[in-house]
């Protein structure tokens, strides 16, 4: 009976309550609109959206407020490429969805029913303050992942709220080894596919007559790349080398409706002047400057500095599904941006910039401009922080999630909990105190 | 200082085991067989450095103390003097650390650098002897690639002392070696010296999926108890033999044909079993720690670090009473099943119970930051409610990963007397903000973020883009 009691207080807890007003009140409010902070501000939120963010402003009558003095307040994070909810233990592989070798179909691949909102991740991710992120699809078989999804990490289940956000290529050093072991092969693989594609939308019924008999592509693979070829779906292209950048955005002279983002891109600012003519924003996670492959020779901590300094649209996300990159480590990626422009010879961001890079331009990116700023009309999406947002023994006091305040507990809590005393006189810890 | 002093009589040991026997009037003495205490010994040699001051500076000393606007001097390779104020002698070069902050160098007890180096090619992939369970024979120096480009980005991050280990497939994955962060032409060139090896072990998932999977033993959790407690057996074997030769020849009654033969792997297991080589042990559930801490009193042995003890907060009691350390990420967590019950405040309750903690990364990226590491896991100790200071967090960083290698006497803290490994951060360094601006080791500049002749650029990265670039 108090577990169902239990269970009925948190669905409570985790669903919107109607005409919900909240106000966020006495914060340091940083915008993530240029370098805007706004001391003592406030953010109110209704209805799931944000309806006014400023100073000395009136707090509605009967709204929940939410006391944030001495506090930090942000639009929640945005990750730019992360993994949570698509796998529970990576290397437990039936727990983990994001990738599969043994399946005929790559690009037709859609995430969104492997993603699961209740892996412990998501709460993990959450407590530290990302509300929302682009949930990436492994190529384990073909240059071509398939499509990743925009999740919202509030609790409750379908949290997808764009399935098909986005195709996934390799057309690297990993695109070369997938698609049978070089470059060469992995754009040959991808232009056959994409006129494929052009063949398939042309004329869908006709798709199967007169294809060679070993014809690369199957036809749902082809269906899907139709959005990819068409502009209508982003194409996220994972290169490093500069001239795999410059070979990348080539591409759209035969395609020329491609709506590309680089991921990755280490040497980008070796090119960052053709990135920023060519309009393609870029996904990368910064910190990395080992030459760890032969595409990675110019890696640098300055990479991101250097390509933002060019005009480069820049976006924060996490490489791959690794131990130690996790989404919550965003805002401290991005708070080294700040540490590297201080460093000699070194270019890194403002803070104003680093905070857009984990929260605004990866919402923009992927074409979610509701959410990523604190301004009227915007999502409530909204976290307050015991201490700067960039800084490593910072931690969230609230989230909010379209305006509803989400729990800060996760399994990693409840293990903390248990485990403070280890006391266990009179009964096994296993049993609640 | 212990440690040198002992490595030397060994060493002076085994060369006079190497020379003739002195001729002497009386009768002839039999030649006595030893085993080699160091037969790959150090060549390295402290760079030699001015005398400095860095004064003005704000300092966790690493040995738990912080001092606002103090003074250090640094002074033929090593630490001379700590306080509010320190004598100048003329001709010292001083600096100005106004808003400034100096820590010890940051130590690794957990690095594959050089092992695995990059570019991560599969002819790089020197780091796990996986063709048995037991390849204690194997030492991870003879694979340490000294032209690996990621030990110059460590000392950009303050590591100034790092612990290269084989890798987790096998139980017994061969020796590990202490080195300074100074490049070389050979591993020799930057072997910490008189640090003792230490003895890679392994738990859990890695070893019986790696054997398991090839349908040898282990196959199971309980199969790699059961082979280490063979291999321990053995070994205690192979050491009485030696134990009993070497009581003959000092007697005077065994001859040189008497001597075992020598067998690899067992003279590192030997080595273990005197408290010549330390035991550090890849182990991430607290029900495998406690298995192997009973093995350990079975045969005779102590562990001196479990490493991504994942699971160290659940029994960070009987890690203090066996004076055990914890060498532990921040947050690594859910990338297998044995990491799943990874929690932030890991590091924190540890050393709440009075354990050993320390801050590892196993990673060459992560090895770059561990200030920022120990930084996470102090935000979430306190938010559990525990006291921290940062000057006592600093410990993890320094002084616990030094005294886990057995070299505390040595490094790991600013006190007089000890090697002169020393960062200049340009803020506080738990701070995200924060950088190191110059790194002393032995008293030496080897890295000034202003200098770019002060910042080393690897043979395999000359004539590639971004050479010698701000890392």
């Amino acid at each position: 009976m108090k577990a169902l009691l239990l269970l009925s207080a948190a669905l409570a807890f985790a669903t919107p309550l109607a005409a919900e007003t909240i106000a966020i009140t006495g914060g340091k409010v940083a915008t993530a609109i240029g370098e805007t902070i706004i001391d003592g501000g406030t953010v109110i939120i209704r209805d799931g959206r944000i309806v006014a963010v400023g100073s000395s402003m009136a707090v509605p009558v009967g709204a929940t407020v939410i006391d944030a003095k001495g506090q930090w307040v942000t639009p929640g994070i945005f990750a730019g490429m992360a993994y949570m909810g698509a796998s529970e233990v990576d290397g437990v592989d039936q727990t983990n969805d994001t990738g599969a070798s043994k399946s005929p179909y790559s690009a037709a691949v859609d995430l969104a029913p492997g993603i699961n909102p209740s892996a412990t991740n998501v709460a993990v991710e959450r407590q530290g303050g990302v509300t929302r992120a682009a949930v990436g699809v492994n190529a384990s078989h073909e240059i071509f992942g398939g499509q990743g999804v925009l999740l919202s990490l509030a609790t409750g289940y379908d949290r997808v709220t764009r399935p098909r956000a986005f195709q996934f290529a390799e057309l690297g050093e990993e695109g070369g080894h997938l698609a049978g072991g070089s470059r060469p092969v992995a754009y040959l693989n991808f232009r056959n596919a994409l006129h494929e594609a052009e063949r398939y939308a042309a004329a869908p019924a006709k798709f199967e007559s007169g294809r060679e008999r070993e014809s690369l592509v199957t036809q749902l693979d082809a269906a899907a790349l139709v959005a990819v070829v068409q502009g209508r779906q982003l194409l996220v292209v994972h290169v490093e080398r500069a001239q795999d950048i410059l070979n990348v955005l080539a591409l759209r002279s035969e395609f020329p409706k491609l709506r590309l983002v680089l991921f990755g891109a280490r040497e980008g600012w070796l090119v960052a002047p053709q990135i920023a003519a060519a309009k393609v924003p870029v996904i990368t996670q910064p910190m990395l400057d080992n030459p760890n492959s032969f595409e990675s020779m110019a890696s640098t901590k300055s990479n991101v500095g250097r390509m933002v300094k060019a005009g480069v649209i820049v976006g924060l996300g996490l490489l791959e599904q690794d131990a130690h990159w996790q989404a919550r480590d965003l805002p401290n990626y991005a708070g080294n941006m700040v540490a590297q422009a201080r460093m000699p010879g070194g270019v890194g961001l403002s803070w104003g910039e680093a905070l857009r890079s984990v929260t605004a331009i990866p919402a923009a990116i992927y074409g979610m401009t509701d959410t990523g700023t604190l301004a009227s009309g915007q999502r409530g999406d909204v976290v307050v922080w015991d201490g700067d947002p960039l800084e490593l023994t910072s931690a969230p006091t609230a989230v909010l999630i379209d305006g509803v305040r989400q729990p800060l507990t996760s399994r990693q809590t409840e293990l903390r909990d248990r485990y403070l005393s280890l006391q266990h006189d009179q009964m096994p810890l296993a049993y609640p105190r | 200082m212990r440690n040198l002093t002992l490595a030397a009589l060994l060493l002076t040991a085994a060369c006079t085991a190497q020379k003739p026997p002195p001729q002497t009037a009386s009768a002839k003495p039999a030649e006595t067989v030893r085993i080699p205490a160091d037969p790959f010994p150090s060549t390295y040699k402290p760079y030699p450095g001015v005398t400095t001051v860095i004064q003005n500076v704000n300092i966790y000393d690493g040995a738990g103390h912080k001092l606002i606007g103090g003074a250090v001097r640094l002074e033929n390779g090593k630490v001379a003097e700590i306080g509010k104020t320190v004598a100048v002698p003329a001709g010292a070069q001083v600096i100005d650390g106004a808003g400034k902050w100096l820590t010890p160098g940051i130590i690794d007890i957990h690095s594959h650098l050089g092992v695995y180096a990059s570019p991560g090619v599969q002819a790089h992939s020197d780091g796990n002897e996986a063709t048995g369970p037991n390849r204690a024979e194997v030492w991870a120096e003879h694979s340490v690639w000294p032209q690996d480009p990621q030990f110059t980005r460590a000392l950009a991050g303050g590591i100034t002392t790092l612990h290269i280990l084989p890798g987790s497939a096998d139980l017994f994955g061969g020796r590990g070696v202490t080195l300074r962060n100074v490049l070389g032409r050979s591993a020799q060139d930057m072997k910490f010296p008189g640090a003792k090896p230490s003895l890679k072990m392994a738990c859990g998932e890695n070893p019986k999926r790696v054997f398991g999977s090839k349908g040898q033993s282990p196959q199971t959790r309980m199969g790699n108890i059961a082979v280490d407690r063979q291999v321990w057996s053995d070994a205690v074997i192979y050491k009485r033999k030696w134990d009993d030769y070497n009581r003959r020849a000092a007697a005077g009654t065994a001859k040189p044909t008497d001597a075992p033969r020598r067998e690899l792997a067992n003279d590192t297991l030997m080595g273990v079993l005197n408290g010549d080589i330390l035991v550090q042990n890849h182990c991430y559930r607290a029900d495998e720690m406690a298995n192997v801490i009973a093995m350990s009193k079975e045969f005779g042995y102590h562990v001196s670090a479990f490493h991504h003890a994942v699971e160290a907060y659940k029994i960070a009691d009987q890690l203090k009473a066996n004076t055990i350390c914890a060498a532990m990420w921040a947050d690594w967590w859910g990338f297998k099943m044995e990491s799943y019950d990874g929690i932030r405040e890991n590091i924190a309750l540890v050393d709440n119970a009075g354990a050993c903690a320390i801050v590892h990364s196993d990673d060459s990226d992560g090895i770059q930051r561990l200030n920022q590491e120990a930084a996470k896991a102090l935000g979430a100790g306190r938010r559990a409610g525990l006291t921290i200071t940062p000057e006592h967090a600093w410990e993890w960083l320094s002084l616990n990963p030094a005294k886990g290698l057995g070299i505390e006497a040595e490094t790991g803290s600013l006190e007089p007397g000890k090697r002169a490994d020393v960062v200049l951060w340009n803020g506080e360094p738990f701070s995200v903000y924060s950088r190191p601006e110059k790194v002393w080791i032995d008293g030496a500049v080897m890295y000034d973020a202003a200098d770019p002749r002060k910042r080393p650029v690897t043979d395999f990265e000359l004539g590639q883009p971004g050479r010698g670039d701000v890392k």
